[in-house]
């Protein structure tokens, strides 16, 4: 029997105030990969994560983490949520928020502790936050925040990594150290889902990609996938604002232009 | 009454005695637990369970004939539970937003409890004397079995929250990344909101069903503004919480029939006020502070920069200009003489009599140097 594959989602279905948000998602993700998620807003690019992680309740479906249920396999997880979705008011130090990423491991009654502080220490190190461990959240910058978030899942030590807009209003500093980073996490093997807005990036930054619109249009290597025809499912009308660039596809061969297009 | 008096009636008094422990105990456990809920952003939450808890406080009453504190706290938990679940209902399964389902709670269980106490008011049975006091609260009222009923329940709910400080914490900040890392929210989340209803619930007999949630949301706003630390502002807000708690019981039981809860608010609002000013980084005195010195350390920098560039057009650094002139480029804004001063005090410029005043060499680096900066904006 094949290794099992890091992720593997068959028939996935969720509905809001059943009004469908996802639609009959089929989804196999191979380990070593980067793989972005890509679709309009409203598409279910974030409920697709967290229905993963088992934040919500599908209405249908299966998910499978190396062959097994979700509940079986967190530990083999890493989470990055939306940077917005926390109060970064919050009286809290860098060092203690990245701590949050051992609490499962910790278990109950126990505080975090010289162990988890090294752990925390070296995760911030690799984001390159580390002269900022002690530092007020509330004193952060965007790139900042999305580090220190980083850093927490990166205390995890999971074998798959789900981002959710790990780019978003970032500054060019942190874009890069994430890039480092993701290349670092699949040259060790690991597998990184990240749901990505630029689509200029997508080719130079991930090796795979699905196309969402609430239904998953095309999934497998960007090569394949991240077609204009197939872009310009996913996005149906509203693919304008691609024509102002050059979109490269087939491996950079082809520049779409205006005329081109029309 | 002084001080020292009032301290040592305090010791020696055993009525006073008994008011100040039960004060203090539950102004702890409403602070520290308040502090969860300013995070969460369930201030409001407090006060609906605490108007929702008088219909509840009544009706074991009327059950029961019996007033003593468990029965009646017993009562009051279970309706501010019910009031919560109320509100919990109405925002999954209605359209109504939190807010309004928050009004709707608190006002119609709260409208029930008046009118079954207006009813029993009306009875002439005396046995009933006395819940009035859970309106607006009396603390003066309290009894040593109070007390240790009060003490047993809020230092078993403090007790829970340092166990499960770590996952509280995670709750308040990320409640998603705590699910994702299996940690079970739901319980977590009930069990926190367990804590706050037990936190009103030991209140409501000195502060009254009107004004505690005061004591859940103005000790923690304090706290918040001396400190960034999620312990340190939970320790502070229980010191609030039992500053307020003893103060507002010790002034309302040695005056006249002045009810406690509105004393209580009234000290807790003074806490708050000095805090809201006072607290350094956060303090509204502190941060116009700070703002006023940017100012002047910006206007000091126009003026410098504005010698640089007369200096330049003469092609001679220390070419001495009046003070009209740099009046004129600031647009008469005024305070130019004064930066002129602390310019001179730093070395950068020196007056060369009559009015006139020129850059030194040192100063012609710092400016070109600050010219450098804002060259490129």
């Amino acid at each position: 029997m094949a290794k099992p594959k890091p992720i593997e989602v068959t028939d996935l279905t969720v509905a809001y105030h059943e009004k469908p948000v996802l639609w009959d998602i089929d989804l196999t993700v191979p380990e070593s990969t980067l793989m972005a998620i890509v679709g309009p807003n409203g598409a279910g690019k974030t409920t697709l994560i967290k229905s993963i992680l088992g934040l919500l309740k599908p209405a249908a479906g299966r998910v499978l983490i190396y062959g097994k249920p979700y509940h079986e396999q967190r530990h083999l997880v890493g989470y990055v949520p939306q940077r917005g979705s926390v109060d970064w008011d919050f009286p809290t130090s860098v060092l203690d928020v990245v701590m949050m990423g051992r609490y499962g491991q910790l278990g109950w009654f126990r505080r975090p502790g010289k162990k988890e502080r090294e752990l925390a220490m070296a995760a911030l190190d690799k984001v390159g936050m580390a002269p900022f461990a002690e530092r007020q959240i509330s004193q952060l910058s965007g790139g900042q925040q999305q580090r220190t978030f980083l850093a927490r899942a990166l205390v995890q030590d999971a074998q798959i990594y789900f981002m959710d807009e790990p780019f978003q209003g970032v500054d060019a500093t942190t874009e890069r150290a994430i890039v480092t980073l993701l290349k670092e996490l699949r040259a060790a093997g690991k597998t990184v889902v990240a749901v990505h807005h630029d689509l200029q990036t997508v080719m130079e930054y991930f090796d795979w990609v699905t196309l969402l619109n609430v239904r998953c249009i095309d999934s497998g290597p960007v090569g394949n996938v991240f077609t204009e025809d197939k872009l310009r499912q996913t996005y149906g009308g509203r693919i304008a604002f691609l024509k102002e660039q050059q979109t490269v596809v087939d491996g950079g061969l082809t520049a779409v232009t205006p005329e081109a297009k029309s | 009454m002084n001080l020292l008096e009032w301290l040592n009636l305090l010791l020696t008094d055993y009525t006073l005695r008994t008011v100040a422990l039960g004060a203090a105990t539950l102004g702890v456990t409403s602070g520290a637990l308040g502090t969860f809920a300013m995070l969460r952003r369930q201030s409001l939450l407090g006060d609906a369970m605490s108007h929702a808890a008088l219909p509840g406080v009544i009706i074991a009453f009327m059950l029961t004939g019996s007033k003593s504190p468990e029965v009646l706290m017993g009562g009051a938990a279970v309706a501010g539970i019910l009031g919560t679940l109320t509100l919990i209902v109405i925002t999954r399964y209605s359209r109504i937003k939190e807010d309004s389902a928050l009004g709707i709670v608190l006002s119609v269980f709260f409208g029930f409890g008046l009118m079954l106490l207006t009813f029993l008011q009306r009875n002439p049975d005396a046995r009933q004397a006395g819940l009035s006091t859970f309106l607006f609260g009396q603390a003066a009222t309290l009894l040593e079995r109070d007390v240790w009923v009060m003490g047993i329940f809020g230092g078993g709910a403090l007790l829970l929250m340092l166990i499960f400080w770590k996952e509280f914490k995670l709750l308040s900040f990320d409640r998603d990344f705590g699910a994702s890392l299996g940690l079970p929210m739901v319980m977590l989340d009930v069990l926190l909101t367990t804590l706050l209803v037990v936190a009103i619930v030991i209140g409501l007999q000195a502060v009254g069903v009107v004004l505690m949630s005061a004591m859940v949301v103005a000790p923690a706003a304090a706290a918040r503004q001396w400190t960034n630390r999620l312990g340190l502002m939970a320790l502070l807000a229980a010191i609030f919480g039992a500053m307020s708690g003893v103060g507002g019981a010790m002034i309302s039981s040695t005056g006249e029939g002045l009810s406690t809860g509105p004393v209580v608010v009234l000290v807790a609002s003074g806490i708050v006020i000095v805090s809201l000013f006072l607290a350094p980084n956060r303090g509204l005195v502190w941060s116009a502070w700070r703002r006023q010195k940017n100012r002047r350390q910006l206007r000091v920098e126009t003026v410098l920069y504005d010698m640089y560039r007369l200096a330049q057009q003469h092609d001679d650094w220390d070419y001495p200009h009046e003070v009209a002139v740099l009046q004129a480029m600031n647009l008469n804004q005024g305070g130019v003489r004064n930066s002129l001063r602390k310019l001179a005090e730093r070395g950068l410029v020196t007056e060369k009599g009559n009015g006139l005043w020129s850059l030194t060499q040192s100063g012609w680096e710092q400016a070109m140097n600050l010219f450098k900066k804002g060259g490129s904006a």
